[in-house]
């Protein structure tokens, strides 16, 4: 039997750009490129490690965001995933973690899977904390944070390396995974995959598609209310000395100034 | 008043420092309620009443050992109904976010995770997020059901307060999905007797300028001359010269010390994101043009195998 594996890839702006909210404090997406999530490459490249493994597997893609977010799925697909699946709607304009997490978890089980897998965190949100979320709204295991991961037998394994100690953990499928950046490199796309990913079926839903309401998601259906967002102001510019010969007296110096010696 | 659900972090009774700071900002939006789960959690109460929980729910129960966050997602949905708090607030470790969010989803609130400060504002507490690598600072509240905030180390003052911290064991019953995730085996991380990366008041760090895992006993030294924590850059990490846990960074742990000194670390966007809400940055870099010059209160372009021991030893001389 098929093993089913969606993975949920985030189309975010690019974090080495400068990032900025809109009037409607939401993330202002014309400003700068956006681009796939750089930890959820991680989750697409141990998804196709796992579907190496298993004898018969089937990867798609999903995610919840703008037309542009066409592009992360694009990517993904490029790196080796079978389809995508885009939900997009005006109406998600400005959801939170949990309007998000709705959205994410109606269109997992539209889908059909046994094993969800995402990323650590975003790289813009970065609250780390969908994929459990996931798991409560859907009702299966998680198992995140995982350094490493295999399936076998409809049983996913994996490592989490925690503040206090390393768990080995094991659940049944179904279940929902999250992997962290020291899962394992992941791959360049290569130019196959790039013309190969062209013909790639992406599956466009909205709200309506999902049975859900406007008023569930979106800025005014959210569960969280931003009131203000302001830019920090540039630190003033530090002291920076040469060594000459000193330096580390004179940064001595500066640390018993501050009391810290 | 109203009472606030606090998320005990311990470690087989011995409570952690962020859970302190938790108490203190609890009592701007309530009356603390503390919740502390699995082996030790009596033994908790003591300190806790000594910072202003007037009351302390324990439970223990193997679940909390051998199975992943929902059996303590289970607890804390059962201190909830007992209690019908004004708002949850938990320490933002990696577990703390995933019970608080799964609890979020139950009790069908929003989540702020990763606040830097509250404050009671007139339509409930408000929380302070330093968002996009620390370039901005957001204020935001949950605008449906209870509230349920992370909080991060390091963004409040631990005070005392003497409360009453009555001990009550509070009733569990763990649901049928409370073991699917099972915890095959634990293997502890060795203490270094250095202060906790996350809580340290002083964190030195080292990077790729540190050239070997054979060279990081220089940072160290300097960490041990002034009390602090170690941490290393990703690039130090994945070249296997310092262990993973010790990473700062948007990948590793985020840290907001009084100090942070950054030695052979060029200052990219995701080492920032982790270290940027330091109070005092300090860097030893021998490029100049190195982008973590941006941040710095004091910065020495040089070579840090020059500069860092000499500090070390005039740390040493000072504190005599
Ligand atoms: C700076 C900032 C701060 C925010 N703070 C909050 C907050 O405190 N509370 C709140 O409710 N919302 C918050 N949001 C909104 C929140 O980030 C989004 O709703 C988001 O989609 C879910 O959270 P995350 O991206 O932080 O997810 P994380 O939990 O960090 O993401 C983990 C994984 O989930 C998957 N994933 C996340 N989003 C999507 C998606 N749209 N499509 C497909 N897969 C996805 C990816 O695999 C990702 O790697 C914030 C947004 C920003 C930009
Ligand atoms: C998704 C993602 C997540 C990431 N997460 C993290 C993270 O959590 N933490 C993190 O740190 N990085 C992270 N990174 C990596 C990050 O982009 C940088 O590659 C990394 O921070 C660089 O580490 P570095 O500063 O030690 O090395 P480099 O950028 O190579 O800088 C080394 C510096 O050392 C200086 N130097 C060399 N020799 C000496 C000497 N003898 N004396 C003084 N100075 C010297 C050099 O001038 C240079 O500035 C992440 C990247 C990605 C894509």
């Amino acid at each position: 039997m098929s093993l089913r594996i969606v993975v949920c890839v985030k189309y975010v702006p690019d974090a080495t750009g400068d990032r900025h909210f809109a009037d409607d404090l939401t993330v202002d997406r014309d400003d700068v490129d956006g681009l796939l999530s750089e930890l959820d490459e991680y989750a697409v490249e141990q998804a196709l490690q796992i579907a190496d493994e298993a004898d018969d597997a089937e990867i798609t893609v999903l995610t919840v965001g703008p037309e542009d977010a066409k592009d992360a799925l694009r990517k993904a697909l490029s790196m080796g995933a079978d389809k995508a699946v885009h939900v997009e709607d005006d109406d998600l304009h400005g959801s939170d973690v949990m309007a998000t997490s709705l959205v994410l978890a109606k269109a997992i089980e539209k889908t059909g899977y046994d094993l969800v897998i995402a990323g650590m965190a975003s790289t813009d949100g970065g609250m780390g904390v969908l994929p459990a979320i996931l798991a409560e709204r859907l009702g299966v295991p998680q198992v995140t944070l995982l350094s490493e991961v295999s399936v076998e037998g409809g049983v996913v394994k994996g490592r989490r390396d925690g503040d206090t100690a390393s768990e080995l953990l094991e659940a049944s499928l179904p279940a929902v995974v999250s992997v962290t950046d020291q899962s394992g490199e992941a791959r360049y796309p290569s130019f196959k995959g790039i013309m190969a990913a062209k013909k790639k079926p992406v599956e466009s839903l909205d709200l309506d598609d999902l049975d859900i309401d406007a008023d569930e998601v979106g800025l005014e259906g959210s569960w969280t209310k931003v009131d203000s967002a302001t830019e920090r102001p540039a630190r003033t510019a530090g002291t920076i000395v040469k060594d000459e010969g000193e330096g580390g007296k004179q940064l001595a110096e500066f640390l018993a100034g501050q009391k810290f010696i | 008043m109203a009472e606030v659900l606090v998320y005990v972090d311990h470690v087989d009774g011995a409570v952690r420092k962020p859970t302190l700071e938790l108490l203190t900002l609890a009592r701007r939006v309530g009356e603390p309620v503390a919740v502390a789960l699995g082996s030790g959690a009596e033994a908790t109460a003591a300190v806790l009443a000594e910072h202003g929980a007037v009351k302390v729910l324990t439970a223990d129960a193997p679940e909390f050992a051998d199975y992943l966050v929902v059996p303590k997602v289970d607890a804390l949905q059962a201190a909830y109904d007992a209690v019908s708090p004004a708002a949850v607030l938990v320490p933002s470790s990696a577990e703390g976010k995933e019970i608080a969010a799964r609890l979020a989803v139950r009790i069908g609130s929003g989540i702020i995770t990763d606040a830097v400060d509250l404050e009671a504002g007139d339509e409930g507490p408000v929380a302070t997020q330093a968002v996009f690598a620390a370039s901005y600072t957001t204020k935001s509240r949950v605008s449906k059901g209870t509230p349920v905030i992370t909080v991060k180390p390091n963004s409040a003052p631990v005070e005392a307060a003497p409360a009453a911290g009555a001990v009550e064991a509070l009733a569990v019953s763990f649901g049928e999905k409370s073991t699917g995730t099972k915890v095959v085996s634990r293997t502890p991380r060795e203490s270094t007797g250095r202060p906790e990366l996350t809580e340290a008041a002083i964190v030195v760090s080292g990077g790729r300028g540190v050239n070997g895992a054979e060279n990081f006993h220089v940072i160290e030294e300097l960490a041990d001359s002034l009390g602090a924590a170690v941490g290393a850059s990703r690039a130090a990490v994945d070249a296997g010269w310092y262990p993973h846990s010790n990473q700062v960074g948007q990948t590793g742990k985020s840290v907001s010390p009084q100090l942070y000194i950054a030695s052979g670390i060029s200052g990219a966007i995701q080492h920032r994101a982790g270290m940027q809400t330091s109070k005092t940055i300090v860097a030893i870099n021998k490029d100049a043009e190195a982008p973590i010059f941006d941040l710095v209160d004091y910065g020495v372009v040089g070579d840090l195998f020059a500069v860092v021991p000499q500090l070390t030893e005039e740390v040493k001389a000072r504190k005599g």
